[in-house]
């Protein structure tokens, strides 16, 4: 294992509960720079509370938690976000939704006078969602997938280390699921982010990702033996993607696609197919996991 | 074929433009058909009736406390009274949104306020504020002072803790998102969230209104030299139902348009915030 400074992220041991309720158990992770990593698992393993972990939105109950070597504190403007709802600001219209950011993080009076060069790049970014002609309505004029535009054209303007999606598009028809892959494939690259993915939708996670991660209480470990529920989730699989950019959705119909979601599905969503911990599927090369540690 | 639906009858009618404006004005019609038609038969049987006086008496009271000048005072009651009622509702309803506004706002945003604030503001919220007004009018006075902090007392804990629901009610992930693109603690409670509470409390101003009436007229009954509520209160000792019909009628007529105008303002200024209104 390198030092974890060089990498965006590094969660080490990282464990979240409610209560008597272990939701996550013992992550060991690291992130990247211009990685596209989804997360996958079954429903209610964990995976957004994950994603809220690195937000800053809720504390981890143990384990550490680094960006770029440093603790990971509030939420920030280091750290963009994308949720399934309720990212835009009703009271605002969509150019004014883009460029809220750029207003709200400079002093009070300095940001009561409109700058035309944010307006211009707020405009820039309206044009490449292929929003323009909408500028001046307010968010509940627009259909779902438009607002999730939106939103990421919100977050992505302030140029944040990484952005944070959880289940952005969980709310989208088929169709439009489609468009937005695409679209948010072609930031990911024009703007050389770092993306962290949260989503239930396998087909989504396999297509998008350069490295995809299998989150799941289904496995076996000799020193947490609660049953069912109460397990805390760990990373059961790591698998690194394809590199580059997916140029088309064909890719979703071949044959090694199928399979590799298949393989998934019974490594991390099946309830009778328990792994040992020592035997996961972490083949993603950042991937590490502390089990001696803890065993010795 | 398609079903015709009901004009008026079941869960299906669709009343047309006419008939709804019809409709509408079939109460009044009633209201004033029937009061004409009883103070009809008193006035036959008594012409100095004095308590359902007919159309001529009401217009002739109109006509001495709303056109014309008392020679006592040099001025037009009605005004006089208008002019010094709104005052005191002004002031004292301004007071409390504001009040009500910014207790509202941070004890749903700042756990650590909410926690200061929110029992006590509930426990004030349970005093009846009339039960209070001897208090108010000895530690304040009987003149401007007292009236208002009565409407203020009254209404601002309702504000508050209509504001605080409103403000809890905004989704955690809204103000997680204006930190992640670079808010501070004050850009979040007053640059987001703010301008998100600002119709909802023109609303609750709205709806308090009506409290805010019965605190003005009852203060104004107590101890006051001008006030629709006090003049109200004066004539009622000569059983002049003539002057009273008009003053409460004015002060329904008053309370209707502020009702009505705060409504338009909202739909046309914040055409975001209820968008099933504006269809």
């Amino acid at each position: 294992m390198s030092d974890h400074n060089d990498y965006l992220l590094h969660l080490e041991n990282v464990s979240k509960a409610y209560g008597p309720k272990m939701v996550l158990n013992d992550i060991d992770l690291a992130v990247s720079q211009q990685e596209f990593c989804t997360v996958v698992g079954p429903s209610g393993c964990g995976k957004s509370t994950l994603l809220r972990l690195i937000l800053g939105q809720e504390q981890v109950s143990g384990g550490r938690l680094l960006m770029q070597g440093r603790p990971i504190g509030f939420p920030g403007p280091d750290r963009g976000i994308v949720y399934q709802r309720y990212s835009l600001f009703p009271h605002l219209t969509i150019l004014d939704n883009i460029l809220v950011g750029k207003q709200l993080s400079r002093p009070f009076l300095k940001s009561l006078k409109g700058r035309k060069s944010d307006r211009d790049e707020a405009l820039h970014y309206l044009q490449s969602i292929q929003l323009a002609d909408h500028a001046h309505k307010y968010p509940h004029q627009l259909s779902g997938g438009m607002q999730q535009r939106v939103a990421i054209a919100q977050a992505v303007i302030m140029k944040p280390r990484i952005l944070l999606m959880d289940e952005p598009f969980g709310a989208l028809d088929p169709g439009t699921r489609e468009l937005m892959q695409m679209l948010i494939l072609e930031l990911w690259e024009a703007h050389d982010m770092t993306i962290f993915f949260v989503t239930h939708d396998l087909e989504e996670a396999v297509f998008l990702g350069t490295r995809i991660l299998v989150l799941s209480q289904f496995y076996t470990h000799e020193q947490d033996n609660a049953p069912g529920t109460l397990k805390g989730a760990r990373i059961v699989g790591d698998y690194p993607l394809r590199r580059k950019k997916a140029s088309s959705t064909s890719m979703k119909a071949t044959e090694a696609f199928g399979q590799f979601i298949q393989k998934i599905r019974a490594e991390g969503f099946d309830p009778e197919y328990l792994q040992h911990a020592r035997q996961f599927n972490l083949k993603h090369p950042d991937s590490f996991i502390t089990l001696a540690e803890r065993d010795s | 074929m398609p079903n015709k639906l009901p004009r008026f009858f079941g869960l299906h009618a669709d009343p047309p433009r006419g008939l709804r404006v019809v409709l509408a004005l079939v109460p009044f019609v009633l209201l004033i058909g029937l009061y004409l038609i009883a103070s009809d038969i008193r006035n036959t049987a008594n012409p100095q009736d004095k308590l359902l006086p007919g159309v001529s008496k009401i217009s002739k009271a109109f006509e001495k406390s709303a056109l014309k000048t008392d020679k006592r005072s040099d001025t037009i009651l009605l005004w006089r009274d208008t002019r010094a009622s709104l005052k005191r509702l002004l002031i004292g309803m301004s007071a409390a949104a504001v009040v009500g506004l910014v207790l509202g706002l941070n004890m749903g945003l700042l756990p650590g306020l909410q926690c200061l604030g929110l029992s006590f503001i509930t426990f004030i919220a349970n005093i009846p504020p009339l039960a209070i007004l001897p208090i108010l009018f000895i530690t304040f006075g009987v003149d401007e002072l007292g009236k208002t902090m009565l409407i203020f007392l009254g209404t601002f804990p309702l504000i508050a803790r209509d504001i605080y629901l409103a403000t809890r009610k905004i989704p955690r992930e809204n103000i997680v998102k204006a930190l992640t693109l670079g808010a501070s603690h004050f850009g979040v409670v007053y640059r987001v969230v703010y301008p998100q509470i600002i119709p909802r409390l023109i609303d609750t101003v709205r709806l308090s209104l009506g409290a805010a009436w019965l605190f003005l007229i009852a203060s104004e009954a107590i101890a006051s030299q001008d006030g629709l509520g006090y003049r109200i209160f004066l004539v009622r000792r000569y059983l002049s139902m003539d002057v009273i019909i008009i003053y409460v009628a004015w002060i329904t007529c008053l309370a209707f348009c502020f009702d009505l105008g705060l409504r338009q303002w909202v739909a046309l200024r914040y055409p975001w915030y209820d968008p099933k209104a504006d269809q």
